[in-house]
């Protein structure tokens, strides 16, 4: 490794500022998000197979919220809170990741 | 011609055919894949003329989908035993010439004929990995064959040393073996490893990505961790094996086989490498260098984690594990990756009678909630949990920071350090100066006119106080403050001190290692 050629980046360690190279994988790392309550989002990928709730609805907390296929399995994804469905973000068909924003429900 | 001569004539025909593997186009194709054949790697792996093959004339076992009709050759799998340095080894390439290497009952127990082979015989395994992965026709046989595998990648680790090479496609549940062994060894566009492929992360999710993109060579070696080596040939992949096989034993009741010593190179000086500002970095590999036989260091995991160094060198003709704080990457900082690095690391060193040698140069833990949600408690635990499991001589060589978890973890005399040298440099305290300044002083900075010129006068009177190695040696911490030119005439005292160096643990089944 030749320190000449390389640029150096300030990192600071507890307080202590040092100059040092950063690795891609470092560079790369997730950035942290609050988690918002009413945001569901998917735990696996897969394909929604069927919605069961409308934009305005009023759902319960446990009340089923749409169809995920995912793992050959029918997964039941259901309201984490009560409240509005204030949008969604899928239509039945799509193919999504893990971590997707699917719908998101205005707490009461 | 005699009878015998006939029966000699007809065994090196049955031989030829075998030795054919899957015929002249599937060899072509496999060339024309940048790739040797399975026969090929083994003789350019072995020392010349070592080779002895097993099990050539094994039949496969599929009965159905009118696989009973068709021949394969050796099944799949090339086996045998030889030499690399004259060390006994025995070995097993994949044959992807021959029905893709796909892996079916009678393939599965030649590789675990051979793996019970070298467990008895005490050497090590060598696995070449190049096959489409199991023999869907031969079902759950193909199932119970890599199973059988796994079970004796387990039951022979920690015994003897196990290596396994990349040359091909290694997917699914075949990958589990290379996983469980020491050594994963893989070549530029040749090396495929993954769970899913890419086919099926397409029909699943939509995304699309090349198999070099999601698990080749460099993704192993830099990413995920789980390639040792990373070569850009399979000849220079070869040269690495060999030069691994001469540092290590051939099995854990022997000591690495010990070569004529040789002096460091003079080039470089070990007195000039650490810059005089402690915020600047240098390449810990420098120091090494400086302190190893010939200046000869096999680094094992050079790209992934560069934040620790480990791998091998030679003191006094004797292998020695090297475990280095790398300040030149991320500071030198402890994280998950460079955790689990360094210890699995430790435990081969510890498991296979391999002194190690800690060069220290950290300013603590990766700060950040990725770390902290990724479970760098959990996985900085391996650090503690393997240096304190080791009974092989345990070396600590403070070079500049030492500070708080860090200190405790590289290898401290808290966790059983046989030897801790510490250079003039060295700054071992509870936390790095600006922190500890803030806490201790908080009262003093907060009241003060200007905050900043009391918080630097504070910093400057911890680092006088605490930043350096002599508060440590007061309380026996440290052994001895040593010139840095010192440093390999007293290593090698320790070492040859520590020879005979023997430390029990409690009996017990096994440790529980925070896995």
């Amino acid at each position: 490794m030749e320190t000449k050629d390389v640029e150096l980046v300030d990192f600071v360690v507890t307080a202590r500022k040092y100059k040092t190279l950063l690795t891609n994988k470092y560079k790369n790392r997730p950035i942290w998000h609050k988690p918002c309550a009413g945001e569901v989002i998917s735990n696996l990928p897969g394909t929604i197979v069927d919605i069961e709730v409308k934009k305005g609805q009023e759902v319960k907390e446990g009340d089923l919220l749409l169809i995920l296929e995912a793992m050959k399995m029918l997964n039941r994804v259901v309201s984490p809170v009560s409240g509005i469905v204030e949008d969604i973000y899928v239509q039945k068909g799509d193919k999504i990741s893990k971590d997707h924003l699917m719908i998101k429900i205005d707490p009461k | 011609m005699t009878g015998l001569e006939k029966n000699i004539q007809a065994l090196r025909e049955r031989k030829a055919v075998v030795e054919k593997g899957g015929g002249e186009a599937a060899i072509e194709k496999q060339v024309a894949m940048g790739k040797l054949t399975a026969r090929e790697r083994i003789l350019s792996l072995l020392d010349p003329h070592s080779f002895n093959e097993y099990d050539m004339f094994v039949k496969h076992a599929g009965h159905d989908f009118g696989m009973e009709k068709k021949d394969f050759p050796g099944d799949g799998v090339v086996t045998g035993t030889g030499t690399i340095f004259g060390a006994p080894v025995c070995i097993y390439a994949q044959d992807f010439t021959v029905a893709g290497g796909s892996l079916g009952l009678q393939h599965a127990r030649k590789i675990t004929k051979i793996m019970d082979h070298a467990l008895k015989m005490k050497c090590p395994i060598i696995g070449i990995n190049d096959s489409g992965g199991a023999r869907i026709q031969e079902g759950v046989q193909a199932l119970a064959g890599y199973g059988e595998i796994f079970y004796r990648n387990t039951i022979a680790s920690g015994v003897i040393p196990q290596i396994s090479l990349i040359l091909g496609p290694c997917a699914g549940g075949a990958v589990y073996s290379p996983a469980l062994t020491d050594f994963v060894f893989v070549v530029e566009n040749i090396s495929k490893m993954f769970i899913t492929g890419p086919n099926v992360i397409k029909t699943v999710l939509g995304e699309d990505i090349s198999m070099e993109d999601l698990g080749g060579a460099r993704i192993h070696a830099e990413i995920t961790g789980n390639a040792h080596f990373y070569a850009i040939s399979e000849q220079e992949c070869f040269d690495q094996i060999k030069r691994l096989v001469s540092f290590i034993p051939w099995n854990n009741t022997k000591k690495a086989k010990s070569i004529e010593p040789k002096e460091p190179s003079t080039l470089l000086n070990i007195g000039n490498i650490i810059p005089s500002d402690p915020k600047l970095p240098y390449d810990v590999r420098d120091v090494i260098k400086c302190i190893v036989d010939d200046s000869d260091f096999l680094e094992v995991q050079e790209l992934w984690a560069a934040n620790i160094v480990i791998g091998f060198g030679r003191m006094a003709g004797n292998t020695v594990g090297f475990v280095a704080n790398q300040p030149m990457v991320l500071a030198g900082v402890l994280d998950c990756d460079s955790s689990d690095k360094a210890a699995r690391f430790i435990r081969f060193c510890d498991s296979f009678n391999i002194p190690i040698i800690t060069l220290e140069d950290m300013p603590g833990y990766l700060p950040g909630v990725d770390q902290e949600h990724a479970g760098v408690i959990r996985h900085g635990a391996k650090v503690l949990y393997a240096y304190s499991e080791a009974t092989v001589p345990k070396i600590t060589v403070i070079l500049r920071k030492a500070y708080g978890g860090g200190y405790i973890a590289m290898n401290s005399r808290h966790l059983g350090a046989d030897f801790m040298f510490a250079w003039p440099t060295a700054e071992i305290a509870v936390m790095g100066p600006e922190g500890a300044a803030n806490i201790i002083f908080r009262k003093e900075i907060m009241e003060a006119e200007d905050q900043d010129a009391m918080r630097q006068q504070k910093v400057k009177e911890y680092i006088e106080k605490f930043a350096n190695p002599y508060v440590a040696a007061s309380k026996g911490f440290i052994d001895s403050v040593i010139e840095p030119t010192e440093t390999r005439s007293l290593l090698l005292h320790a070492l040859e001190l520590s020879a005979l160096k023997e430390e029990y643990r409690p009996a017990k089944k096994h440790g529980l290692p925070p896995f």
